[in-house]
């Protein structure tokens, strides 16, 4: 029996690592300036972890298939050296993994999340709200409105709750349902949720980043590819969750300006 | 401590004569244990008959399932769940499996049972609270199942109820009113059965070892159920106030995690000044140790069982209690890292990262202690041991995919995804369950006198193990391509390719729920049918197998052991010719 165990486990594993190996399934190409790092940083974790994986779970069948062994006469034997080679080599074989791994990660992390945006920036504030994200540019006099949750109305299409009659800086916000950003500018987004959490997840920029009612978040990015790209929520919100989604297009300078000017128009 | 010999207290009370004393209030914490493990058997078929559903509608959206339409007309009409039935019912698979299957079986269940007779007292500390912690544990369960039969059914948030979504009452969608009050007082009084639980083993542990029973010599089950309790103490004793005041913003019209400004159905909610990160510092905060809540019993029931069936000693007790107290101490640092992308001051992800990783190293000691504890040995590979073995793959599975998620960069991206479902089914539900069904075939015999079914255990085995592969490890390629969990449907253009994918993982999940069909089969059968258990039939040392099975109503029949040996005592040349000793065995300079 402990040799059966021993072959079923063996092929469960291969298997398994086979399918990360081929990448069968796999994320799809970046298309951002920080995504390349995260992507170094998973390649690295992955050979790491697949060697401990290999090993855990080959050692583990070999053992299965000696402790079956049913020679007359066999010896029990205990595991040579005792426990003290095996709680060193954790510590120290685990202990460098984590070392490198918090060396190299902490600088992925830093440059999304801890790195403030460049002041040239294109601002644009995200509004998210069960079950749809919104976007607001701030228009010719690059001075965006105030926000009065009050003066929310779907109806009307007043989905960030301007005051256009008293505010002059909000008559020229743009208000689309696409997030549209012009390629290789960096973007900088305040995110602000109308009702109850929601997230911002692009899987080719490689970020992730919740609203949360009541703050106002930034996240920035830089698009280095055209193309037209999933937004979805991947924060629980309701009934409509899984149907929360918007695209994020990246465009050329040129053709951003002008899908600008035919917003402003509008 | 290791001259402990704390006489035995005299058991606080006598055996009960009639039905209602004797098996439903029952003072015996051998009852108390039976009854724990009864909920847990029924919460479990629940919560796997909900995975089913949930499973089938991912795969196959159009099915029709005439049965689902009888049991909640709104929720599936025409026997197609509808997305807000679908996330009802994800809700209470998960609280459902969290709370009242990882939470009660490996814990609750076998240590009330086996905690007092592994250090050889006659009953818990207090068999009063130990009565009332579990029919509060029962009156939370009831209150759990309400929520099935309120008018728009269980609530829609989720196990872990973020706040404002859990908080703001059915503005916010279906099942958020009186479903969601029903869920948060349930966790409440959850939470106050097990606190009282969680006080009466660390008391019994301390107080009731009996004469030579040093700490060092308890098996490591029961050290496993100490250091949970004290886990237990501090994480329920958070998550009690954090669902008061969720409560209270329901109901009470407080703000604790609601701010200003929120619309939900186009009203503005009358709240101002909370913060939904609060809910979700206290619940994880809660949340991480629970994982822990889960896991270290079966850890410690694997240690005690794995050198039953390989004949020689465990290797490194006491790098094993080590990484016990080390995980119990570590689990209460890295509550963040569930948070890394929630909005929290992202300074702290990596304040949280580091701990979550140095986490591993005594996980590791422990995978590498049982693995090594196998080399070498003669091993009878009966079912329990089958478990044993399959719980440190699965554990090593499970446990791997940590490291992923431990770094706020590639969380990041795998945030959300089925890597993470993929990650916490390994290392916290199956390993888990592993434990479980290891200890239910070691101990059957114990609890009921009667060995269970080789066969059926065997079958049972081999086909959960494959089946577990078969469901969870293709979860982690799909967050690889970023499948976001909690959906009840693929509707976006990357997700829909990812649906022949999920069909084999529901089919495989169907198959593995009908393995446990012989599970259950196996427990009724040999409950009445299965042959009468010896005192001690898998020739192991810990006190438990020094009494009758089952044992009598006080462990012992009136006598008091007197523990001269560590549990650790195989593949020795004894007096007797046997190769163990019993820890009662008379000590050799006696």
């Amino acid at each position: 029996m402990g040799r059966v165990f021993a072959v079923v486990l063996t092929l469960i594993t291969l298997v398994s690592v086979a399918f990360f190996v081929m990448h069968t399934w796999w994320l799809p190409p970046d298309i951002s300036t920080t995504g390349p790092a995260i992507d170094r940083q998973l390649e690295e974790t992955l050979i790491g972890t697949g060697v401990l994986f290999l090993a855990g779970q080959l050692i583990l069948a070999f053992f299965a298939w000696g402790a079956s062994d049913k020679t007359p006469g066999r010896k029990m034997k205990m595991f040579p050296g005792g426990p003290t080679p095996l709680v060193t080599a954790a510590i120290v074989v685990v202990g460098i993994e984590i070392f490198t791994l918090t060396f190299v990660g902490s600088k992925a992390w830093g440059a999304i999340y801890l790195t403030p945006a460049d002041a040239g920036a294109l601002r644009i504030d995200v509004q998210a709200e069960q079950f749809a994200f919104y976007f607001r540019y701030a228009g010719p006099d690059a001075k965006f409105g105030a926000v009065h949750p009050e003066k929310i109305d779907d109806g009307s299409g007043n989905y960030f709750g301007l005051d256009p009659a008293n505010d002059v800086d909000a008559r020229d916000d743009i208000v689309a349902a696409s997030l549209v950003v012009p390629v290789n500018r960096q973007v900088a987004l305040t995110l602000h949720s109308k009702d109850v959490g929601h997230s911002f997840y692009v899987r080719e920029l490689r970020v992730q980043q919740d609203f949360v009612p009541g703050l106002d978040i930034p996240l920035h990015f830089t698009a280095t590819q055209t193309g037209k790209y999933e937004i979805v929520c991947t924060q629980l919100c309701g009934l409509g969750h899984y149907n929360m989604k918007a695209y994020l297009e990246v465009m050329s300078e040129e053709d951003y300006e002008q899908w600008l000017k035919t917003q402003a128009g509008q | 401590m290791h001259e402990v010999s704390s006489n035995p207290v005299a058991h606080q009370h006598s055996a009960p004569t009639g039905f209602i004393r004797k098996y439903v209030f029952s003072l015996d914490h051998k009852v108390i244990g039976k009854q724990y493990y009864g909920l847990a058997l029924v919460s479990v078929f629940v919560g796997m008959v909900l995975s089913w559903l949930l499973r089938v509608h991912l795969a196959y959206p159009n099915w029709h399932i005439p049965l689902l339409e009888k049991v909640s007309k709104v929720g599936a009409p025409g026997g197609v769940m509808t997305p807000e039935y679908y996330l009802s019912l994800l809700t209470m698979h998960g609280t459902l499996m969290v709370f009242f299957v990882l939470t009660n079986a490996p814990f609750a269940a076998f240590g009330n049972f086996f905690l007092p007779i592994q250090i050889g007292a006659e009953d818990m500390s207090f068999p009063r609270f130990n009565m009332m912690s579990f029919w509060t544990t029962f009156l939370a369960f009831l209150v759990m199942m309400a929520s099935f039969f309120v008018a728009d059914g269980p609530p829609i948030s989720g196990w872990t109820a973020y706040a404002p979504l859990s908080a703001v009452g059915g503005d916010a969608g279906p099942g958020l009113a009186l479903g969601q009050t029903l869920w948060a007082i349930s966790i409440a009084i959850f939470c106050v059965g097990s606190l009282l639980g969680a006080l009466n083993f660390i008391s019994t542990t301390l107080d009731l070892r009996t004469k030579g029973m040093s700490l060092i010599r308890m098996p490591y089950s029961t050290w496993a159920w100490f250091v949970t309790s004290v886990i237990a103490l501090l994480a329920f004793a958070v998550l009690l106030p954090a669902c008061i005041l969720l409560i209270l913003d329901r109901v009470a019209g407080t703000s604790f995690f609601i701010p200003a400004g929120l619309i939900l159905s186009d009203k503005l909610q009358p709240h101002s000044g909370g913060s939904p990160l609060l809910w979700q510092h206290l619940f994880w905060f809660f949340g991480h140790p629970e994982v822990y809540i889960a896991i270290l019993p079966s850890i410690g029931i694997i240690s005690t069982i794995l050198p039953v069936f390989t004949r020689k000693p465990f290797l490194g007790p006491r790098a094993l209690i080590g990484s016990m107290i080390a995980i119990g101490f570590l689990s209460y640092m890295v509550w963040g890292h569930h948070m890394f992308v929630s909005g929290m001051n992202p300074f702290s992800a990596d304040i949280f990262s580091v701990p979550t990783l140095i986490i591993t190293i005594p996980a590791t000691i422990m995978t590498l202690l049982l693995t090594a504890s196998i080399y070498g040995g003669k091993m009878r590979f009966d079912t329990p041991a089958l478990f044993c073995l399959g719980f440190i793959s699965v554990f090593i599975s499970g446990g791997i995919s940590g490291f992923y998620l431990a770094q706020p960069s590639l969380d990041s991206y795998l945030h959300a995804t089925y890597f993470v479902v993929a990650h916490f089914h390994f290392v916290m539900a199956v390993a888990s369950l592993f434990g479980v069904f290891a200890g239910t075939y070691f101990w059957f015999p114990k609890m009921f006198g009667r060995m269970m079914n080789e066969k059926m255990g065997k079958w049972h085995f081999w086909l959960t193990f494959l089946g577990v592969y078969c469901v969870f490890m293709p979860m982690h390629y799909l967050g690889l391509v970023g499948n976001v969990r909690r959906y009840s449907a693929f509707v976006d253009d990357y997700l829909a390719p990812l649906i022949p994918v999920h069909r084999f993982i529901t089919i495989a999940a169907l198959l593995t729920g009908a393995a446990q069909l012989i599970f259950f089969w196996n427990l009724a059968w040999s409950r009445f049918k299965g042959p009468l258990a010896p005192e001690n039939p898998w020739e192991a040392t810990s006190l438990e197998w020094s009494t009758t099975s089952p044992p009598p109503f006080d462990n012992f029949g009136a006598r008091h052991p007197v523990v001269s040996h560590s549990p650790n005592e195989y593949g020795v040349e004894a007096a007797d010719g046997t190769d163990y000793v019993m820890q009662t065995a008379p000590s050799k300079s006696a």
